[in-house]
């Protein structure tokens, strides 16, 4: 293979992943508040992408407007799903939780197929311009933008966490939940943080992708599963472990479709997950854990 | 040497987790038929230690010993299969049985039937299953528990769902019974009965280690105590000998007082 | 209280045999053919149940392990030509040495691994079904595959394989019964509430959750195997992850740790569709509605609702006459 294609398997590699990295961030989150998987993260990614599809589409606003639009709504959706579902359920076993979130994901799957159709859309790029050459390989603006928007909520984050009261907060929920309650920190309240900034950080991802890979009602299925197999990868509930194990995984798709066969591509992730699960379950970054009882 | 060797004992146990140690170097000795009380403030690592024994954690360091066996990382199934059986501080009973259930579950290792006796229901199977349940019965009553048995576990009070869990791990035939304060949560009554029954229970050769807040209860039925504080131990030795140790006083009696 | 129960059991099994053999004869001839393919849902849903009703764990890629057996056993009896025996009991056995190889691993972890797992695992099998061209006859499927035939009987009636699939399923489901009510089926419900109290107590939980893993499997690969061998075509579609869901709603709806109530769920959702022609495309929203408003309002599902009936019933009866009711309720006896 020559340098120049490798190198663009590389390029679009990390761009797809930097989406993987922002999925599995937000399944991060909710973990670390919950204890539990939330199987309708793939769907905030879907929504991300949709949602400013159809107001540019039927809403006739302009792409500045429909993309942060779109996240609000979805981050607005994440606290409903919280709100709605997830808290009535307080104290019930995990696997109810479980169960709810995979019927949730169903919900809004079949709810974008209803009011979108099952067509594929394309959101248009961010920024006009022609692909930028680069050693052989050309760079598209929007790789820019994708790359970019993830750094700064990787920025934005780590500032959260360390200057402000929730973003402390929610760290001593992810080390012990049952301790941050006896201090007085609402537990509540975390989670539904938690599962705003899950959708946020979900709907972030599908919008800055939408213009590179195309969108549809079901593409939250596979998106969210990579994202997860990332979020292994990088150790559950370590945050900056989610977004590298994004780009591995980003990665390491595109070069397998290159150079094995790309029918095979969306195998790939979960045949990394799967090894994972075997060799590795803590993930490349972190530690085992111990159950408290 | 081996000859004197203690029934149950451990030393240099060492557990970290991140950056708190929860044990550091503990040594201890139980002997057999024994009541045998840990105690110290919240956070001290007792909980720690009893898990650690159970196989639910593994230790930095350190090596557990029981009845001329190692138990060194052993998971907690084959721990129990030595014949050491716990309770929990924060009751782990199954909520989703019955009460008479949840001590027919703790007879697992005593049931000698395999996956064709029950698939086919021969009469061993019907045979060991009376059996299991008139066991069960009888351990309930033992502990003194004399609510309707086919209710729902969950709906016991919060005291007999200690005994329950007391019942249930009778019903593994330990040899080693480890309660982790048993006496959180009873009323002065259900606490006396608790001293009672533990007696009873070294009455049957089985020998106890507890951890309890209780002193009154610890001082009362205790062959022997060992302090904890920050994960070490402070102290060792009969609960009069604790009792005078300056050391203890300060760090923990004292405290109470 | 339990020779009640024995009796009781005794009793609904003998009514279930009863409405099996006597279905057939009572509904048309054109629900022969949905009720088999309900029998076969009722047989996964049987096995699912055993992994996430009673073990508490979550298995998203059954499809995977039903369409295995399927493709196994059709390739076998299509291309190479094996007597349908022989493939059906290889495709059981691919299904079940598959789910070992995925479970030992992934249920030695605590918390939903599984459940990843075995979503990865299904989609990885559902890209293979389409792109191993030469072996599954890709996206279009593999045709031609014989009816089941089994000494020198041909059972090529829709009326024939119903009392096949439905005496399998009863066979099976007095096997899952008995495993329920053993030393086993407790130390699935006790890993289900606590792993940890299980284990202390001396059950070898990744063993125990990795035996019934590969059972479940093993279940759903008798279904996919009766499956092929009954349509005599099979191709992805069947087997995808929107199956894989359908099979979860049907252990949620009829009840969690509920065989009865897996039985129920799957005739439950297989008949329904036949009557709801118009939902169709959008049968996914019910199904995600189906999950979340049965966990919300009525966790124990259809069984649970079945058994408040009756409570509210017995009661109400009750208080007109107490010895009747009083007698009523003893000879029903509890349900697994
Ligand atoms: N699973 C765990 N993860 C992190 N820290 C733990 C865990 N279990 C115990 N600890 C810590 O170990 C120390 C001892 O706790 P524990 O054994 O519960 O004390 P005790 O039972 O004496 O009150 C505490 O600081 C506690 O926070
Ligand atoms: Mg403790």
């Amino acid at each position: 293979m020559p340098f120049s294609s490798f190198l663009q398997f590389i390029v679009s590699g990390v761009t797809v992943g930097a989406t993987y990295g922002l999925t599995a961030l937000g399944f991060t989150m909710i973990f670390n508040t919950t204890g539990i998987i939330n199987f309708a993260q793939g769907e905030f990614v879907m929504l991300g992408g949709m949602l400013a599809v159809f107001s540019m589409k039927w809403g006739g606003l302009p792409l500045p407007v429909a993309v942060p639009l779109s996240v609000l709504l979805v981050t607005a959706m994440g606290v409903g799903v919280d709100r709605l579902t997830i808290r009535p359920m307080r104290g019930k076993p995990a696997v109810s939780l479980v169960i709810v979130t995979i019927g949730v994901s169903i919900l809004l799957r079949g709810g974008a197929m209803l009011i979108f159709g099952k067509d594929t859309h394309a959101l248009p790029p961010f920024s006009e311009g022609a692909a930028i050459p680069l050693g052989g390989a050309s760079l598209l603006p929007q790789s820019i933008w994708v790359v970019g928007i993830t750094l700064a909520v990787l920025v934005a984050m780590k500032v959260f966490f360390d200057r402000t009261i929730t973003g402390k907060a929610m760290l001593a929920c992810a080390c012990d939940r049952k301790a941050a309650s006896l201090m007085g920190i609402n537990v509540d309240v975390m989670v539904t943080v938690s599962f705003a900034f899950s959708a946020l950080v979900g709907a972030l991802g599908g919008v800055i992708l939408a213009p590179i890979t195309l969108t549809a009602y079901d593409v939250g299925i596979l998106l969210g599963l990579k994202g997860f197999a990332a979020c292994i990868l990088g150790g559950l509930g370590n945050p900056f472990g989610a977004v590298a194990g994004g780009l591995i995984i980003g990665v390491l798709e595109s070069l397998g479709a290159g150079f094995l066969s790309s029918g095979y591509k969306d195998a790939i992730a979960f045949v990394i997950l799967l090894a994972l699960l075997f060799l590795r379950p803590s993930g490349l970054f972190g530690k085992a854990s111990a159950d408290r009882v | 040497m081996s000859g004197s060797e203690p029934f149950f004992a451990g030393e240099g146990i060492t557990l970290r987790f991140g950056g708190v140690t929860a044990l550091r170097d503990v040594a201890f000795s139980v002997s057999k038929g024994t009541v045998h009380a840990m105690i110290g403030p919240n956070g001290a690592g007792k909980t720690s230690l009893f898990n650690v024994i159970t196989g639910l954690y593994e230790p930095d360091a350190g090596a557990i010993r029981f009845s001329g066996k190692s138990l060194t990382g052993l998971p907690p199934h084959a721990v129990a299969q030595s014949g050491i059986v716990r309770t929990f501080q924060n009751l782990e009973i199954f909520t989703n049985m019955s009460v008479l259930e949840n001590v027919v579950t703790g007879a697992h290792l005593s049931v000698k039937y395999g996956p064709l006796d029950f698939f086919l229901r021969t009469p061993r199977y019907f045979r060991e299953e009376r059996r299991l349940r008139e066991e069960a019965r009888a351990e309930l009553s033992f502990v003194g528990l004399d609510a309707d048995v086919s209710l729902p576990a969950a709906q016991l009070p919060f005291g007999s769902q200690r005994m329950l869990e007391i019942a249930r791990a009778l019903a593994a035939h330990p040899r080693l019974l480890l309660l982790d304060e048993p006496a959180a949560g009873l009323n002065i009554r259900e606490t006396s009965a608790l001293g009672e029954l533990i007696r009873r229970i070294v009455a049957r050769g089985v020998t106890v280690v507890m951890v309890e807040h209780d002193m009154a209860l610890v001082m009362d039925i205790s062959d022997r105590v060992t302090v904890l504080n920050y994960g070490e131990v402070l102290a060792d030795g009969t609960p009069a000998e604790v009792q005078r140790n300056p050391a203890v006083v300060a760090a923990y009696l004292g405290e109470e007082a | 209280m339990s020779s009640n129960r024995g009796k009781g059991s005794a009793a609904g099994l003998a009514a279930f045999a009863a409405i099996i053999a006597a279905a057939p004869f009572l509904l048309p001839d054109y629900y022969q053919s949905v009720l088999i393919v309900a029998g076969l849902f009722a047989i996964l849903s049987m096995g699912l149940n055993l992994l996430m009703g009673y073990a508490g764990q979550i298995s998203l890629g059954h499809a995977a392990f039903y369409g295995l057996s399927a493709y196994a056993s059709g390739i076998l009896t299509t291309t190479f030509h094996w007597p349908v025996p022989a493939g059906i009991a290889a495709g059981v056995v691919l299904s079940g040495v598959t789910a070992a190889l995925i479970g030992i691993p992934t249920l030695k972890l605590k918390g939903h691994y599984l459940a990843m797992g075995t979503l990865g695992f299904g989609v990885i099998v559902y890209i293979v079904f389409n792109e191993a061209v030469g072996l599954t006859a890709g996206p279009s499927g593999l045709t031609g595959i014989p009816r089941l035939s089994a000494f020198g009987k041909t059972f090529s009636t829709d009326r024939e394989y119903y009392f096949v699939v439905w005496g399998t399923a009863f066979v099976l489901f007095v096997l899952a019964r008995n495993l329920v009510r053993s030393r086993m089926g407790r130390a699935l419900r006790a890993i289900h509430t606590s792993e940890s109290a299980a284990s202390v107590l001396g059950i070898d939980v990744a063993r125990y959750k990795a035996f019934v893993f590969v059972l479940s499997a093993v279940y759903a690969g008798i279904a996919g195997a009766l499956y092929a061998h009954f349509v005599t075509f099979v191709s992805p579609g069947s087997f995808s992850f929107h199956a894989s869901i359908q099979i979860v709603t049907m252990v949620v709806l009829g009840g969690m740790a509920s065989l009865w109530g897996a039985v129920a769920g799957a005739v439950f959702l297989t008949v329904l569709p036949e009557w709801l022609r118009a939902i169709e495309d959008y049968d996914i929203l019910v199904y995600g509605a189906i999950l979340v408003l049965t966990m919300r309002f009525l966790p124990g599902g259809l069984a649970e609702g079945a058994e408040r009936a009756r409570g509210t019933l017995v009661s109400a009866f009750r208080r007109k006459s107490p010895a009747s009711a009083a007698a009523a309720s003893g000879a029903e006896g509890r349900k697994p």
